[in-house]
């Protein structure tokens, strides 16, 4: 099972990549995406030693709409910023010392970190503990990292890892 | 109406990438220069994508959903090419407003001590009382000047 179908989320999500780069429904075109779909894993099963388990898929729904606006926010945040007063702004670092263990948990805080307001991850520290984040303006960094921790890293964790 | 709604994303898109480059020429270092491009523009170019899919699906006859795509690639590059540069510009001391960290400064056990040793040289090396004088350079051969 684990040799004939090592990704069981990837199949389905190539598939769709697949029909809408054709922009088709046809039923050729789904049983094609679907040969895709299983044979590019099967593949390319050395470069992804990790199985996907999304163990609350209605915790990610809610997790990426969360992210959507954050992100409408944030460009509305920055744009604000950066028609004021550039000397104004107090960019700071801050170390956001990490609780997820998983690689995917760990990529998707940090995308998530470099699209919501003011904040971007510049590094990862070699044993995965803690992430260096830059922040535009923030004259708070305890609470911003409270904020990270409760709104993204939190749903994040109960995502991908088990509690 | 369709086409003011269609008008207004256009327009809408087009000032908010317009307000992220604007952004690389205000912003005063390389580390807030970065937050222009990987912000702004995800909200510009989501409205452009968006009046393109609802102009595409409505005036012709196929759905184009070519658009999903375009923003799920862009949504998972940008923040990777701006923590690749941020990564970068760490490893070549670029001078920075805000302070880099060093060890002191973390409270959790467990940091890495070769990053850490690494981001202490940047700080001794790079000269803090000039931080707010000039901009910091962002071309090529500025780049190339460094070690």
């Amino acid at each position: 099972m684990t040799r004939l179908l090592p990704h069981p989320i990837l199949t389905p999500v190539l598939t769709v990549i697949w029909l809408l780069l054709n922009n088709s429904i046809d039923a050729g075109h789904i049983v094609l995406g679907l040969i895709l779909g299983w044979a590019i894993p099967v593949l390319t099963i050395h470069f992804w030693p990790e199985t996907v388990i999304i163990r609350k898929p209605l915790m990610l729904i809610k997790y990426t709409i969360v992210l959507l606006f954050d992100i409408i926010m944030a460009n509305f945040t920055v744009a604000r910023l950066i028609l004021g007063n550039p000397d104004r702004l107090q960019p700071v670092f801050v170390k956001l010392p990490l609780d997820l263990n998983s690689d995917l948990a760990i990529s998707l805080l940090a995308n998530s970190i470099t699209l919501t307001p003011g904040t971007l991850s510049a590094q990862l520290s070699e044993d995965c503990s803690y992430l260096l984040v830059h922040a535009l303006n923030e004259t708070d960094p305890k609470s911003l990292i409270a904020t990270i921790k409760q709104r993204y890293e939190h749903p994040l964790k109960e995502i991908f890892e088990s509690c | 109406m369709l086409e003011y709604f269609l008008s207004f994303l256009i327009l809408t898109g087009a000032i908010f990438t317009f307000i992220g480059s604007l952004g690389l020429l205000r912003l005063k270092d390389l580390f807030t220069r970065l937050h222009g491009p990987t912000k702004a523009t995800t909200l510009g170019v989501g409205c452009l994508l968006i009046a393109s899919a609802v102009y595409f699906s409505t005036y012709t006859e196929a759905i184009s959903l070519h658009e999903i795509l375009i923003t799920l690639f862009l949504f998972i590059t940008a923040p990777i090419s701006a923590h690749l540069l941020a990564k970068a510009a760490l490893h070549l001391d670029l001078q920075s407003i805000a302070k880099i960290p060093e060890n002191d400064e973390v409270e959790e056990s467990g940091t890495d001590a070769a990053i850490i040793d690494d981001i202490k040289d940047s700080v001794k090396e790079s000269n803090p009382a000039s931080i707010n004088d000039t901009p910091v350079p962002l071309d090529e051969t500025d780049l190339q000047k460094k070690p």
